[in-house]
């Protein structure tokens, strides 16, 4: 089943980048979530502890490990093979704003209050920026914690893997400081937004942009990559999601030869069943030559691919490890 | 369309079908709203049914959020119009014609900010920090815009068929509840708090956060820090009177939204995360007495050699294979079994929500082989829904 990246681009599994962070970004639809999970496990297998965070409150990763709504805590939600854990958390902007105030400020009381002013509602909603700085510090926290941290009791990670909003808007989430500077000089969000910012342009980050043999996911993957550049970020890898085998490669296929075959095998051979199979047969192939052009178009982005295959049966908690462990083979391991 | 069709396209053989063409040909049906997740293909839908709409005689206007680079320059848009513009290459005979704009969210909210203000005054606004981050990049700006133009659209009366594509928003929700956020903020106590020191003359900004509100006014100057909380007052006190209208028009918008001239069309992939998405938008729609007219099934794959099961696809390919026969008639069945599994899964991921939603009208348009870009692309498309009951 899994299939290396024989006609594509660089896959050199000695280059999949060495970072504590990674974010998993992607248009809508590509799988983006899935990778991230499949992630995650990978880089939690031979005794590792990974994280894997999601921002957007759709509680994506309870529908994907098969547990219940997460709490904004650090709840396990799968084994890694080998030992190992993957630990999950949904981190809301309301709870992480709190959280932060009671963590630098200790207002517990006032920060209820302010919740009853509407302050927090503010501040995480209406405020431009200022949610995706909340989200992003609670990630950076979780990536920079250590044993010895006044807050960590015993919870620090090797990986962090970010579900991160899709290639649409991954520019400006992940573009903290340049959102807070245009609204605060100085202060606590500028000094929190900088050191956010710095993360991840460090080499502790890697972005990986997820994407599907077709056009509007490659293009999206294209554009994505030279605005994360552009924001002094790159691109790790290219995941290319839900790859088929290529049947048939170049050879042509007549309706007699069908029709000869059928019989052979013992299989109905009248006329619909003989020039139905040939339509499908004439689309496989002009997908297939779409990917191939696609495929190209992915490599002349010049980054690490990685190649993860459609799973006919649709993804479940062990399609998961089955594609964490084609990512192992493919180079992808913890720092 | 017979049981085994059914089965074939994808479309639960349970749910009643969507008529597409009764929706856009209902001369009381003046707004059609698309929504549902990221990725599922709601732009290109959009505009293929306007597209429909305006070839069988209706003046139409497709109000899209951020199309394709290839689909907007087949509407005519290769630059950013906040204004509608003729598509050309439309069949008007029928006396229809097809308009098409992209939202710039910037210039909707300064024309909202100069329609509401003196020029000097915008100015102001204009040159206000919080102004500038807010209109370009507040989370849900655009959910607010797209029903501010939304809202403009439907007042000058000058269009049959309003088609809206709605923003590609981490949930389909945010565009229901951009308007009551909107609202909530500005009836908010901390909203009159703010505009409190800025109509005292700014000064006692901090004078009022420490006397009167000690505790929690600290809190809230550290969080925002001295010069954020003035620079939102001033925007919020020169741009009270341009809220207090845009809040009554975003409100007015949403009533529209509830009245039987607007039809809400689902737009989801045969995939489980983009139905699970549909279903919360379809038990919200119907909490929030919004007319769902139906859900439209994109690129659902069809099986072509109905006969041949996938069992004894493979077992044929399998036995062809060990007598070293027909590589290519093997290779092609399993080709057929690959595909017949997809549409298997597609179709139990409808039927899901066909159980939940037994009285919402279906329609499946079957996959493209490559994605539309042109005019001709869009005909089919709205063809395959109009052609789908």
């Amino acid at each position: 089943m899994p299939r290396p990246a024989d006609n594509a681009g660089p896959a050199d599994p000695s280059a999949w980048p060495r970072a504590r962070l990674h974010v998993v970004t992607g248009k809508g639809g590509t799988g983006k979530t899935t990778v991230a999970g499949a992630l995650a496990l990978a880089l939690a297998a031979d005794g590792r502890r990974t994280l894997i965070v999601e921002v957007e409150g759709r509680q994506g990763l309870a529908q994907l490990f098969d547990t219940p709504p997460l709490p904004y805590a650090e709840r396990r939600v799968a084994v890694a093979p080998g030992g190992g854990e993957v630990r999950a958390l949904a981190v809301d902007a309301e709870e992480a704003l709190l959280d932060y105030l009671d963590m630098f400020y200790r207002l517990g009381t006032a920060g209820r209050a302010l919740k009853r002013l509407g302050a927090i509602d503010f501040a995480t909603t209406i405020a431009p920026g200022l949610r995706d700085v909340l989200l992003t510090g609670k990630v950076k926290e979780a990536v920079t914690r250590t044993e010895q941290g006044r807050r960590a009791r015993g919870r620090t990670y090797d990986a962090v893997v970010l579900d991160a909003p899709p290639t649409g808007r991954i520019a400006r989430f992940l573009n903290v400081t340049a959102e807070t500077a245009k609204l605060a000089k100085v202060g606590p969000i500028k000094t929190q937004s900088e050191g956010v910012a710095a993360i991840l342009r460090s080499p502790l980050t890697a972005v990986h942009v997820v994407t599907l043999l077709e056009e509007m996911p490659v293009q999206e993957t294209a554009d994505a990559t030279a605005e994360l550049a552009e924001l002094g970020m790159s691109v790790g890898s290219v995941i290319v999601n839900e790859t088929r085998p290529a049947l048939l490669d170049g050879a042509k296929v007549t309706q007699a030869e069908l029709r000869r075959g059928l019989t052979t095998a013992g299989l109905p051979a009248d006329r619909a069943t003989v020039a139905g199979l040939a339509a499908e047969v004439a689309e496989y192939r002009s997908r297939l030559d779409l990917e191939r052009r696609l495929r190209d178009e992915l490599a002349r982005l010049d980054r690490l691919m990685l190649e993860l295959p459609l799973l006919p049966d649709g993804i479940d908690v062990s399609a998961l490890y089955s594609l964490a462990e084609t990512l192992t083979k493919q180079g992808v391991v913890a720092a | 369309m017979t049981a085994v069709d059914d089965v074939l396209s994808g479309r639960p053989a349970a749910s009643p079908t969507l008529d597409v063409d009764a929706i856009i040909g209902d001369p009381s049906v003046r707004i059609v709203v698309c929504c549902g997740s990221g990725g599922v293909g709601k732009t290109t839908t959009a505009a293929a049914l306007g597209l429909r709409a305006a070839e069988q005689g209706r003046r139409t206007v497709v109000l899209t959020i951020d199309p394709a680079r290839r689909l907007a320059q087949s509407m005519g848009l290769t630059e950013l119009s906040n204004t509608p513009r003729e598509v050309a290459g439309v069949d008007t005979g029928n006396g229809g014609a097809l308009f098409a704009m992209m939202l710039d969210m910037k210039r909707t909210f300064d024309e909202v900010v100069l329609a509401h203000t003196d020029p000097a005054k915008a100015q102001e606004i204009f040159a206000n920090p919080f102004y500038q981050a807010m209109s370009s990049t507040f989370a849900g700006t655009q959910e607010y815009m797209a029903m501010e133009k939304l809202g403009q659209l439907r007042a000058t009366d000058e269009w049959d068929l309003i088609v809206v594509d709605t923003p590609p928003s981490r949930s389909a929700l945010d565009f229901l509840d951009a308007p009551q956020h909107l609202a909530k903020f500005l009836d908010g106590r901390m909203l009159r708090m703010l505009l409190v020191p800025a109509r005292n003359g700014g000064r006692s900004v901090l004078r009022l956060m420490t006397a009167s509100f000690s505790l929690v006014g600290r809190a809230f100057m550290k969080v925002l820090g001295t010069e954020l909380i003035s620079d939102v007052s001033t925007f919020v006190s020169s741009l009270d009177s341009t809220f207090g209208g845009f809040r009554q028009r975003a409100e007015r918008t949403y009533r529209v939204l509830q009245h039987r001239e607007t039809a809400f069309l689902l737009v989801a992939a045969p995939e489980p995360d983009a139905i699970r998405e549909a279903t919360y938008f379809a038990e919200r729609l119907s909490a929030d007495r919004m007319p769902l007219s139906g859900l439209v099934l994109n690129r659902v794959h069809q099986v072509a050699a109905a006969q041949l099961s996938t069992d004894r696809s493979l077992g044929a390919a399998e036995s062809l294979t060990a007598a070293a026969e027909s590589p290519q008639t093997a290779a092609a069945l399993r080709i057929h079994a690959g595909l017949r599994r997809r549409v298997a899964r597609e179709r139990s991921v409808a039927e899901r929500f066909a159980l939940a939603h037994p009285q919402v009208p279906l329609s499946a348009v079957p996959a493209q082989p490559a994605d539309v870009h042109d005019l001709d692309g869009l005909r089919a498309v709205g063809a395959a829904l109009g052609d789908a009951h």
